[in-house]
């Protein structure tokens, strides 16, 4: 444990102190104090020494250059050292085990203030800063910044500050643009853009540090919005990943634990600038989620889905291999018309299926049993967060006291806690709205779009408060969402460092 | 008979006899003040089920002559005996019965076991809790937490054995933690007859509460009528209602107390046919529902409605034929859903209804 921790340090003083507590921690589980720490400070570099002295000596080599690099502010430097200190408070976390992160963090600060000779004097505001700026790019919501978000959550990234945007602006590989014509109240959100900053990207492709083919092109994808769907984007992820993995082979002066999970951490924070609202990424487990929710379908029943939601068309191609007898109403929305797809599988299938837009949602809703829905995320006040216009069909179903089930797998569950879907959603093409798809020359809004007066509002997900779901479910089994908080809390410790 | 059994047409009148709720004939035997038609259904409806169910029993033990079914059969016969305690006692009497030498042995049976215990009688959720709760507890149970085979046995069948006390501590804590809750002058409305809400009454009852009870007849078994008999032996002053007569009274109540026959995940309850309209009736009149319900009663299902179960049938007499094209509703329970109960009583401590959810997320999971 001690060498793996040694060798996954970091060359910031942060992520030296965090690994020397797991050292320590894991040597004598006693809780840290100034006093111990001391003294592990002092008989660190003798055990690395002792250990292997080439890596001990290469690190401290590293430790001066990239010390150095930090003062110039390169922003480079600065985000692979991040990189480094997040990977490190993440191995310490790791090695803490249910420990508290205050004690932790009270650890680094005192082996910062009395390790002043290897390491210069921390420049903790900055780095501070730098972290918190980075948090809010991400969403914040990655394991490496957990223990430092059980004590204060951190502040998404707020649009319209326009200091802090520039100062993000600088750091991104991806060159956000100013849209025009803002709407008011979703000033604070990242505005949609496309098409032109794909080329900048592509030109920027070898001052990156060398991004992996694969991994650079499922960034574009997303970029385009070419894959949709919350697991439609997560496999391609591990697919890129997997191929990036396959043609990996370690520098020969480098360690594999430690430069391949640089380098996937660097593809990571790649991707989320490239879609920086994901806050679900992680593994399949749609069989059990079919599995319970074949059991809610009868025969004679009338399912209404919204969208295409890929766990919601394996249950109903079950239901349908199992031999229910059961209707299925494909609700559909503009601008992306995603039902079109489903509805295309399912008919294929020989599912007897009925296919109309939201409009039409009171007065289909009368003859329906059971609504089902997937979830982009389910965030731990039971708040679905989903799919733009799933509310809608949540509140109708309610008002028609038609059960709602949610199928979502728990990797999508989140501990953060949202009232409404204004404080943070994502803005898709405005264009889109006006125009009709296929039909340039339609376009009853043509002398218009370029009028101050005119803002256009084109919404990706919206949330669904709890008291419209009858049930989500997950691959736990079946549970109210209510109960989310306790999956998020039981389980989200053993999948977090898998 | 078939003078006397008045629900629908004669073709599926065999089979309605066949489909009856064996939870519910164990209840009537148990608490019911019945007539005396109803009794001989009943008891001709006992007689036919020891030969419908040798066929799926037997099978399951192998040609021995112990069968899981006709030991919660002999279990169960106990009045004070809960059902699911009937059900771990019969488990515990298969593990004592198997002659499996390794832990993996034992549980395929005793999964073999309650997995025939439990399709015997799918009407009884407290039956199917039971036997998960069991279950559970072997599968956590590891032959290496022992030195060998032979004591992890013993110590299951301990454990069976300490079922049956711990569910009669757990109606006395339930009548304990319930005390706050019941205040001088109060009127409370029951529905049917429940073990644990007499148990909360009686206590209430001894430690000289001043309180009146309305007791809803509970048809078509009429078990209200036995509580209202039992509490007027503890002199607490009682008024008998028949079922329609709750929205008339419910202005004078303070409160609703109501078993159950089963907790669902959502925290909603499953109880006695009628529990439904009156939580509906307190909920739009604002008064609390309290559930009284032990923790074994837990049970991992789901209810979405009313229909999402398969019924519990049961005969119901209406005193005069009823024509044969008439249909008749013979469910014997119904779903009340989480957001019409105030409070659950269970013997882990005064729950909200999504509590019930997260104690099973812990237990299973």
């Amino acid at each position: 444990m001690g060498r793996g921790a040694v060798a996954a340090s970091s060359s910031l003083p942060g992520g030296l102190g965090l690994d020397n507590a797991a050292v320590k921690s894991a040597a004598s589980s006693v809780p840290a104090s100034g006093l111990t720490t001391v003294s592990v400070v002092n008989n660190l570099p003798i055990g690395i020494s002792e250990k292997g002295g080439g890596v001990a000596v290469e690190m401290q080599n590293d430790l001066s250059t990239r010390s150095k690099s930090l003062k110039e502010k390169t922003t480079k430097a600065e985000r692979r050292a991040l990189q480094e200190a997040q990977r490190a408070a993440k191995a310490a976390t790791k090695a803490e085990g249910g420990k508290t992160p205050a004690a932790a963090s009270g650890a680094v600060a005192s082996v910062n203030a009395k390790s002043g000779k290897s390491v210069k004097p921390p420049p903790s505001q900055k780095m501070d800063s730098a972290t918190v700026a980075a948090s809010e790019k991400k969403g914040g919501d990655r394991p490496p910044e957990k223990d430092r978000k059980k004590e204060v959550p951190q502040p998404r990234m707020q649009y319209d500050d326009k200091s802090r945007v520039e100062k993000a602006k600088r750091r991104a590989v991806v060159k956000q643009r100013d849209a025009r014509n803002r709407v008011e109240l979703f000033r604070h959100l990242p505005q949609y853009e496309r098409g032109n900053q794909l080329s900048e990207l592509e030109s920027k492709f070898f001052e990156l540090d060398p991004m992996h083919p694969a991994v650079y092109k499922v960034g574009l994808q997303y970029l385009s919005g070419d894959i949709c769907g919350g697991n439609a984007r997560c496999i391609a992820m591990l697919q890129a990943f997997q191929e990036a993995i396959k043609d990996y082979s370690t520098p020969p002066e480098k360690t594999l634990a430690r430069d391949l999970t640089a380098k996937i951490g660097s593809y990571v924070s790649f991707l989320i600038e490239c879609r920086p609202f994901q806050s679900a990424w992680g593994m399949q487990s749609d069989k059990v989620i079919v599995k319970h929710a074949v059991t809610k379908i009868s025969d004679g029943d009338v399912l209404l889905t919204y969208g295409s939601s890929s766990a919601v068309e394996m249950v109903l191609l079950h239901a349908h291999e199992l031999g229910k007898q059961f209707r299925v109403v494909v609700v559909d929305s503009r601008p992306k018309l995603e039902g079109q797809l489903l509805l295309r599988r399912l008919v294929g299938k020989g599912i007897n299926c009925t296919y109309t837009h939201v409009n039409a949602i009171s007065y289909i809703m009368h003859e329906v049993t059971r609504v089902f829905l997937g979830a982009s995320s389910v965030l731990s006040n039971g708040t679905v967060y989903s799919r733009v216009g799933s509310a809608c069909v949540a509140m109708v179903a309610h008002a028609f006291r038609v059960p709602v089930l949610v199928c979502c797998e728990a990797y999508k569950f989140h501990e953060r806690v949202q009232l409404d879907s204004i404080c943070s959603n994502e803005l898709g093409d405005p264009e889109v709205i006006s125009k009709v798809r296929g039909r340039e020359d339609i376009n009853f809004l043509d002398g218009s779009a370029n009028s101050e007066n005119l803002q256009l509002l084109n919404l990706i997900y919206d949330a669904t408060p709890s008291d419209y779901v009858s049930m989500i479910i997950t691959d736990y089994g079946m549970v109210p969402p209510t109960s989310v908080p306790v999956i998020v809390r039981e389980y989200r410790r053993e999948h977090l460092w898998i | 008979m078939a003078d006397t059994v008045q629900n629908s047409n004669p073709e599926n009148n065999n089979n309605n006899n066949n489909n009856i709720s064996a939870y519910y004939q164990t209840r009537a035997a148990h608490h019911a003040v019945v007539t005396s038609d109803w009794l001989a259904q009943a008891q001709a409806a006992v007689g036919r089920d020891p030969d419908d169910s040798p066929e799926t029993a037997v099978p399951t033990v192998a040609g021995k002559p112990f069968s899981v079914i006709d030991e919660f059969n002999s279990w169960r016969k106990q009045p004070d005996l809960a059902e699911a305690v009937a059900a771990i006692r019969a488990l515990a009497a298969v593990i004592r019965n198997c002659q499996a030498t390794t832990m993996m042995e034992l549980e395929i049976e005793l999964k073999k076991a309650s997995d025939s215990l439990k399709s015997w009688d799918t009407t009884s959720i407290s039956l199917t809790a039971g036997c998960d709760l069991f279950m559970r507890y072997v599968s956590r149970t590891s032959a290496l937490e022992y030195e060998d085979f032979n004591s992890a046995k013993s110590r299951l069948i301990e454990r069976a054995e300490k079922f049956g006390e711990i569910s009669c501590k757990a109606r006395r804590i339930i009548g304990m933690l319930s005390q706050d809750f019941i205040f001088d002058g109060c009127t409370i409305l029951v529905h049917g007859f429940s073990r644990v809400v007499f148990e909360v009454l009686k206590t209430a009852a001894h430690s000289k509460k001043l309180f009146r009870v309305f007791c809803t007849e509970g048809r078509p078994d009429r078990t209200g009528l036995r509580l209202s008999h039992e509490l007027a032996k503890l002199d607490v002053p009682v008024k008998l209602l028949i079922d329609s007569a709750v929205a008339y009274t419910m202005d004078e109540v303070d409160m609703v107390f109501v078993g159950a026959d089963g907790v669902v995940e959502s925290g909603g309850i499953i109880n006695m046919m009628g529990t439904y309209q009156i939580a509906l009736v307190a909920h739009s009149m604002n008064k609390p529902v309290y559930v009284a319900a032990e923790s074994y009663k837990f049970a991992r299902l789901y209810p979405l409605d009313q229909k999402d179960m398969g019924p519990a049938l049961r005969p119901i007499d209406f005193g005069v034929p009823i024509p044969s094209k008439v249909e008749v509703e013979t469910s014997a329970w119904d779903y009340t859903p989480p957001q019409y109960l105030t409070l659950l009583f269970t013997d882990l401590g005064v729950l909200t209804p999504s509590v019930v959810s997260d104690e099973l997320i812990q237990l299973y999971l």
